[in-house]
C-alpha cells in the first residue's frame, strides 16, 4: 500500500492555489470543476511529479473551522514536507512574507520550522539527516 | 503565590519545561511537547504538557499571548526573583547615623 492523496482545507482554493505553487513551489496536477465553484484541486512536488498528491479541499463543511481553530492554537501543523535544507527554505519564504510559529530548530538530529500557509493551515517543513 | 511556585518548580517535567522556554521564547504547545518528546526523551501527551502549562501559568512562571490564531507559551522569571529575595537581604550600610 502507498500513499497517494492527502487532503488539507483551504479557505479559498484559488489563493490556496497560489500558495502551494507560487510560494511553496508545487505544481498543479489535476484541477475538475466539481460543483458551483469547488474544484478537485491537486498538488504534486516538482521532485516526485508520480508521488502523492495534497489535495486543496475546500473548508466549507461545519466541523473543519472549530476542528482547524483549535489545531491552530495549539500550533499543531496538518501537513510536513521535507526541505533539503530548512533555514535556507525559511529565509527564503520569509523573504516572500510568509509568517512562521516555529523558527527552524535543531532537535536531536533534524531540523523543523513551521509555517502559516495562509489558507488556515500550519506546515511544517523538515530537514532530515 | 509563593506556594504555587514552589509546587509548580517541584516537578521535573515543569523544570525541563521552563528551561526550554528560557532557551527559546514564544513556543506554541506543539513546539514544546516537540521538543520534550525529541530532545529530552519524554513520552508525555499532548494533555499532560498542557496540564503542566496550566500549573505554571498558575504560579505565573508561565505567560501566554494570542497572537492571530495562535498562542505562545514564554517564560516569566519574576515570581523566582522574589523567592530569593526573601531570604537575600542587601547588605546593610557601613555607617548609619
Amino acid at each position: 500500500m502507498r500513499i497517494r492523496l492527502l487532503s488539507v482545507f483551504v479557505d479559498d482554493q484559488e489563493k490556496a492555489l497560489r500558495f502551494y505553487t507560487d510560494v511553496l513551489g508545487f505544481v498543479k496536477k489535476h484541477d475538475v470543476p466539481i460543483s458551483g465553484e469547488d474544484r478537485w484541486l491537486t498538488v504534486v512536488s516538482p521532485e516526485d511529479p508520480d508521488g502523492a498528491e495534497l489535495l486543496l479541499e475546500p473548508a466549507g463543511h461545519p466541523a473543519v473551522a472549530p476542528y482547524r481553530e483549535a489545531l491552530a492554537k495549539d500550533g499543531i501543523p496538518l501537513a510536513q514536507f521535507a526541505v533539503a535544507d530548512v533555514q535556507a527554505e525559511f529565509e527564503r519564504l520569509r523573504g516572500l512574507g510568509v509568517a512562521f510559529t516555529q523558527e527552524p530548530l535543531e532537535m536531536g538530529g533534524v531540523t523543523t520550522a513551521v509555517l502559516d500557509d495562509t489558507c488556515g493551515n500550519l506546515i511544517q517543513i523538515i530537514q532530515q539527516p | 503565590m509563593a506556594d504555587d511556585v514552589f509546587k509548580a518548580l517541584a516537578d521535573p517535567t515543569r523544570r525541563t519545561i521552563l528551561d526550554e522556554l528560557a532557551e527559546s521564547s514564544g513556543q506554541t504547545l506543539f513546539e514544546i511537547c516537540t521538543r520534550l518528546s525529541m530532545k529530552h526523551r519524554l513520552g508525555i501527551s499532548r494533555q499532560a504538557v498542557s496540564q503542566h502549562l496550566a500549573v505554571l501559568e498558575a504560579a505565573g512562571l508561565v505567560e501566554t499571548r494570542r497572537e492571530g490564531r495562535y498562542k505562545f507559551h514564554t517564560l516569566n522569571p519574576a515570581p523566582l526573583k522574589r523567592i530569593t529575595e526573601r531570604w537575600t537581604r542587601p547588605d546593610q550600610p557601613e555607617s548609619t547615623p
